[in-house]
């Protein structure tokens, strides 16, 4: 096994090999809140947002909470200790309204999203796209057909006002504001995200598509999602996000909430590759109602450090919950990432199946959270974190809290720590694969099972990532 | 144009198993290599193809004039050298199908694409050859096949990659009579006058099926003798103990 740890040289080398995100143009943001976090910067974005009078004082409240928090590094790393809040500006937008044809687009970031492959990729699968440019939405579009079934897909700020029966008795619900240090800042300055509202009984056929990244330095990104599954629907949100990187800190705290009430399905699938210096703290939590199911499928690649939980709860009777997720930590880049399965009613089941792999100096840490309380029965989990270490100085660590009261449930758990054996690498390049090559086969077998789970082109997309994220892992 | 080992020493851990090993196998020839246990078989065929826990300590091996011992395992491999494994490693969630078809792609120059529906169709032909069900495309790597499965698996991808030359390591073992033959007629439908093998063996068995050219029999790292075919028969009724008085009387 080769002990190199990547050298300046071949970490460029990665770098470069993001440039597909790796482009800003010119910012003239007509809004600009300034650096740092106060009272002025909420009633700023309240005015600029035109936000009714509930969300106001909704933000303000939040603000309050997120300033009575602690960081919560009892548990978390001390890197957090190193985010600024000070210097980093809450709201940017060029003012342009969320616009619903490719041709009412501005040119510079029509440009940005072709070099991001968005318009291809829309005429290939998409039904409807909300791609984020900085903090409002440059481009949205749902499909006529979607229209038709009553399927809701806009940002969340159109959604909180033209919607506002349907979205304020979910909004702040699933995750309220205080739920952590993070929640609260994102319900404090949110703007942009995706709202979506699935009607009863309709079955959303292709999957729904969002493309987030930012441009503008030390610019953090809250967005702010809520997804309402009626009853008996069916839908699938994909969530795609590049960023360009920078010299210092960015920072991106999402928050995204879920709701699928009786015998819905919702399925929420990310792959994130954020550049390498960038902060990315995400509370994502679903409720499934009586039998339904709520599914996150989960790929964190890039980042300084991304902290990230996928929930469910599961309040109905036969409700369902499962996390899928996969971890890529490369040097400098640290990813906790877990699930939390909250079992809150009889017959309800859990799966969570979570894969990680450590390069160089990367570190990968699983929490894990089960809770299945004493009064109730027929509840069941299943838990399985896989490790896979690349070089002598990769990190894993592993904290499954699984809390089973009483005794009608059926809890499994299992982990295991591997390394790319000598013997498989041996015989692998005796095939004619170079080091790297074998290295980065061996790592998409190693997930090749859940990549399965991403549609075909994010797995293709995946696959290619985790190869460029290999290059040079070996010396 | 030939694989030539010259005096080649080898040690794992500091212990020297290869002592002075010298063997010229041409192309168009099938050579078969037969010794005891422990005499450095299958650390000829490891240190031939550059596995890095043996450090070569003296001599050379080339490949039609090139000198192998300079270059990586994979540029071994790509050179036109393939290993036949005793125990073949197991590489979870990669499917053969892929594995194969990735070492077909890195034989390729810088932008080439493998044409997918002719690779298909000589992988099934090839398999078909072998007896290989086609459910076997879609399995990973040597997880979970038998012994049998695993070396017929070898072979396979001996067919689909077309080396140069070939050193198959106990091909044999763990193989029953049926299956023996088939990977047997599966190596003789690739002896031609462009290929050389190297056929490493404990038992004279296999070479009823795979008729070797020259036989030469190993022990304590070195090669003792070299006849004909029917040396092998001679070991098989001998064994390999007369080897012990001819080597202690020889050093």
């Amino acid at each position: 096994m080769s002990e190199a740890i990547l050298d300046s040289g071949t970490q460029e080398a990665i770098e470069i090999d993001r440039s597909k995100g790796d482009f800003s143009y010119p910012e003239s943001h007509k809004y600009d809140a300034g650096r740092g976090l106060s009272a002025a910067t909420i009633d700023y974005i309240c005015d600029v947002k035109e936000d009714p009078d509930w969300v106001r004082q909704f933000r303000h409240r939040a603000l309050e909470t997120f300033e009575s928090k602690p960081m919560p590094t009892h548990w978390a790393t001390k890197d957090l200790e190193n985010i600024d809040f000070d210097i980093i500006r809450y709201y940017l937008s060029d003012g342009t309204k969320p616009t619903r044809s490719w041709d009412e687009v501005p040119d510079d970031i029509k440009e940005t999203f072709e070099r991001l492959g968005i318009p291809e990729q829309e005429r290939a699968f998409l039904a409807g796209v909300e791609a984020q440019y900085d903090s409002e939405a440059a481009y949205s579009n749902v499909k006529e057909e979607l229209e038709k079934d009553g399927v809701i897909f806009v940002n969340s700020t159109e959604g909180l006002k033209e919607y506002e029966e349907i979205f304020r008795p979910w909004f702040g619900k699933v995750i309220p504001t205080g739920d952590n240090k993070f929640s609260a800042l994102n319900s404090a300055v949110f703007s942009g995200g995706s709202f979506i509202y699935v009607p009863k009984g309709v079955k959303v056929r292709h999957p729904l598509q969002a493309y987030f990244r930012i441009n503008s330095e030390n610019f953090g990104q809250f967005e702010r999602t809520l997804i309402i599954c009626d009853e008996g629907s069916e839908m699938t949100y994909m969530e795609g996000c590049t960023a360009p990187k920078f010299e210092t800190a960015t920072l991106h705290s999402a928050v995204v909430e879920l709701v699928a009430m009786k015998d819905a399905k919702l399925q929420y699938i990310t792959v994130q590759n954020w550049s390498s210096n960038v902060f990315n703290l995400v509370t994502k939590r679903g409720i499934a109602h009586e039998n339904a199911e709520v599914r996150w499928i989960d790929c964190n690649i890039g980042s300084r450090l991304t902290m990230k939980y996928p929930g469910v709860v599961m309040k109905g009777r036969r409700a369902r919950g499962e996390v899928i997720s996969i971890a890529l930590a490369n040097s400098g880049q640290h990813q906790d990432t877990g699930a939390k399965m909250i079992h809150a009613a009889d017959e309800t089941t859990s799966n969570v199946v979570s894969k990680s792999i450590s390069v160089g100096e990367g570190r990968s840490t699983y929490r894990g959270q089960v809770h299945i309380p004493k009064h109730l029965k027929g509840c069941r989990n299943n838990t399985e974190c896989d490790a896979l270490l690349i070089n002598a100085s990769s990190q894993t660590d592993t904290y499954p809290a699984i809390t089973v009261r009483g005794n009608q449930h059926a809890t499994q758990h299992e982990a295991s720590v591997s390394q790319v054996s000598e013997e498989m690498l041996f015989y692998l390049q005796q095939r004619g694969l170079s080091e790297g090559e074998a290295m980065s086969l061996a790592v998409n077998g190693f997930v090749n099972d859940l990549v399965r789970e991403f549609p075909m082109e994010y797995s293709v997309e995946l696959k290619r990532l985790i190869e460029l994220e290999m290059e040079g892992s070996v010396g | 144009m030939s694989l030539v080992i010259t005096d080649l020493h080898a040690a794992i851990d500091g212990n020297e198993i290869l002592r002075g090993l010298s063997l010229e196998v041409p192309k168009g020839e099938v050579h078969a290599i037969m010794g005891p246990n422990g005499s450095g078989k299958s650390t000829l065929s490891k240190v031939v193809a550059g596995h890095e826990d043996y450090e070569v300590t003296g001599g050379s091996v080339t490949m039609d004039g090139e000198d192998l011992l300079e270059l990586e395992i994979d540029e071994r491999s790509r050179a036109g050298l393939f290993l036949a494994f005793q125990y073949p490693a197991e590489v979870p969630g990669v499917t053969m199908a892929n594995f194969i078809r990735a070492a077909r792609q890195a034989r390729l120059p810088e932008g080439e694409e493998i044409d997918a529906v002719a690779y298909y169709q000589e992988l099934y032909q090839k398999m078909d050859q072998l007896g290989i069900d086609r459910k076997f495309t879609s399995r990973s790597v040597n997880e979970g096949f038998s012994g049998g499965e695993k070396k017929r698996n070898e072979v396979l991808q001996m067919m689909m990659l077309e080396p140069h030359y070939c050193l198959m390591d106990e091909t044999d073992s763990g193989l029953d009579i049926d299956a023996l033959k088939v990977v047997a007629n599966g190596v003789n439908s690739m002896r031609s006058p462009e290929r050389g093998f190297l056929v490493i063996t404990h038992y004279q068995r296999l070479l009823d099926y795979i008729e070797p050219d020259h036989v030469h029999v190993l022990a304590k790292g070195q090669i003792v003798r070299s006849g004909g075919k029917e040396l092998a028969l001679e070991l098989e009724q001998k064994g390999y103990d007369f080897l012990k008085e001819e080597v202690a009387v020889g050093g």
